[in-house]
């Protein structure tokens, strides 16, 4: 264990965070990660809403999406839902 | 001269007896789902709630398990929360009363303890809780319906203590306690309410690295109960344990501050020693027996036996310390189980207390009688049975069997 872990006498009741989840990227977790073809890529933005974590984003200043990997977990939810076949897991 | 309080006598059994003092306690929430021998807790509370003579949300459940999330949930918002159980439903509460525990929810609960199921009965032993015993709740055990009112309105002084913030179960053995109707003194409304007061929250903080109030609420947002693996689950269960240890002075002093009012104490609140000081021989027992036990007592000492009787009242945290301190110097003890541990070596009790005991410099014989499972009246005469057999232990020094049934037929 890390030496900058706290002590049990420093840490909140029952778990209370004391840092937002922002800070905890459960990206680590992914073995697969989702990589895209843009040939194919129809932008339908299905992929936005199925992502369960929010980790594929619409950019409008690009006009494009964005993987956000630093919290995908890999689950390949977006590659099984898109209608063009565009998205595959790769380790 | 002390003041205290002149109470109203009620005539009240043990659950009604728990229902008047929720009322009195002012509770926020009420969650519950009956069981025999607890009902007429919950009955009692929903008429209070009916009438409106109490300003407390009933919610009413589909099941223990949803009773017991429901209370969690209700006691994270700061709300002072109330449920009560028995055997079954206490089994299916099981889950649920280590997330509550985990969670630091202050929840108070009476359990009516009752046998369990296979095969069926609804008859008192301390089966239910005694399986519960490692749930991280305060357990506290009474021996009359007048120790079960006033247990009551401790339960949430000790609970919601700022040292504490655990939940605490209320032990009163079903039927003998929970519908026996016995002389009860109650305090008035305004006084009870006073020395419950309203509930106290700590402070933590938050990921915004704001100290607030420990409770869910929307302008304060918090997480409470997440994941917490390798790196911190072991230090928020070294937390509980700290806990627990607090509970053991926060009893005590609450149990004080409450016999100030009433002139009713209970020992020290953790155990009560009853004609112990000079024992040779002695009884470590829980819940309502005691009563038969000291009435034993009582009739061994007119007759020269130098018996005594420690009541555990206070069964987690376990008090090792007050346990070594009066049956250190006697020299044998009976420890009393209303409860069996299959393939364990003797009871609950009888773990604990041979256990804590093995400390005393000259420790005593301790044996184990598990008796009245499944609501098997014990009668005096088997209580003198078992000083007799401690007597035979101390004058042949031997003992020829440690764990020992009473009332089975053989």
């Amino acid at each position: 264990m890390s030496s900058k872990e706290k002590s049990w006498k420093d840490i909140p009741l029952a778990g209370v965070c004391w840092k937002s989840s922002k800070t905890y990227l459960t990206g680590d977790w992914k073995t697969y990660q989702p990589v895209r073809d843009i040939e194919k890529c129809t932008k339908c933005l299905l992929c936005t809403i199925f992502c369960p974590d929010g980790a594929i984003h619409w950019k409008p200043e690009k006009g494009d999406i964005e993987f956000d990997l630093s919290f995908c977990k890999g689950c390949g939810i977006c590659a099984n839902e898109c209608p063009t076949k565009a998205i595959t897991m790769r380790i | 001269m002390k003041s205290i309080i002149k109470q109203e006598i009620m005539g009240l059994n043990g659950d009604e007896a728990v229902a008047y003092a929720v009322k009195q306690a002012d509770v926020d929430v009420v969650a519950a789902y009956p069981i025999t021998p607890q009902t007429i807790i919950v009955e009692k509370l929903s008429e209070y709630v009916a009438n409106g003579e109490v300003n407390t949300e009933f919610v009413c459940t589909e099941s223990e398990h949803s009773a017991m999330a429901a209370c969690l949930a209700a006691a994270a918002t700061g709300a002072r929360t109330f449920t009560a159980s028995a055997s079954a439903g206490l089994a299916l509460m099981h889950e649920m009363l280590f997330v509550t525990s985990g969670c630091r929810a202050p929840v108070v609960m009476a359990v009516a303890n009752r046998a369990l199921s296979a095969p069926l009965n609804i008859h008192g032993d301390h089966s239910d809780a005694m399986a519960q015993r490692d749930s991280g709740w305060i357990q506290i055990y009474a021996e009359n319906a007048q120790e079960v009112y006033d247990s009551i309105l401790q339960a949430f002084r000790i609970a919601e203590h700022l040292d504490v913030q655990l939940p605490v179960m209320i032990g009163l053995d079903g039927f003998t306690l929970s519908h026996t109707l016995e002389n009860v003194q109650v305090l008035p409304d305004d006084v009870a309410k006073g020395f419950v007061a309203t509930r106290q929250l700590p402070t933590v903080l938050t990921h915004e690295g704001k100290s607030v109030p420990f409770k869910l609420d929307p302008a304060n947002p918090m997480t409470m109960g997440p994941v917490a693996l390798q790196n911190y689950y072991f230090e928020f269960k070294r937390q509980q344990e700290e806990a627990m240890k607090n509970a053991l002075k926060v009893t005590q002093q609450i149990q004080n501050e409450y016999g100030q009012l009433t002139d009713r104490y209970y020992g020290n609140g953790l155990v009560e020693n009853y004609k112990l000081d000079d024992a040779e021989v002695a009884i470590l027992c829980v819940g309502s027996t005691a009563g038969t036990v000291k009435t034993v007592v009582d009739e061994l000492r007119a007759k020269g036996v130098k018996a005594g009787l420690l009541r555990l009242r206070t069964f987690r945290p376990f008090p090792a310390e007050e346990i070594v301190k009066t049956l250190g110097k006697v020299k044998a003890v009976a420890v009393m189980d209303k409860s069996m541990s299959f393939g364990g070596n003797g009871g609950a009790v009888y773990h604990e207390a041979r256990h804590a005991l093995y400390d005393a410099p000259n420790h005593p014989y301790v044996v184990n009688y598990i008796y009245g499972l499944g609501g098997r009246d014990t009668s005096p005469s088997q209580i003198i049975n078992v000083y007799e057999d401690l007597q035979k232990i101390v004058q042949t020094s031997q003992v020829l069997e440690r764990i020992r049934y009473i009332g089975l037929r053989d």
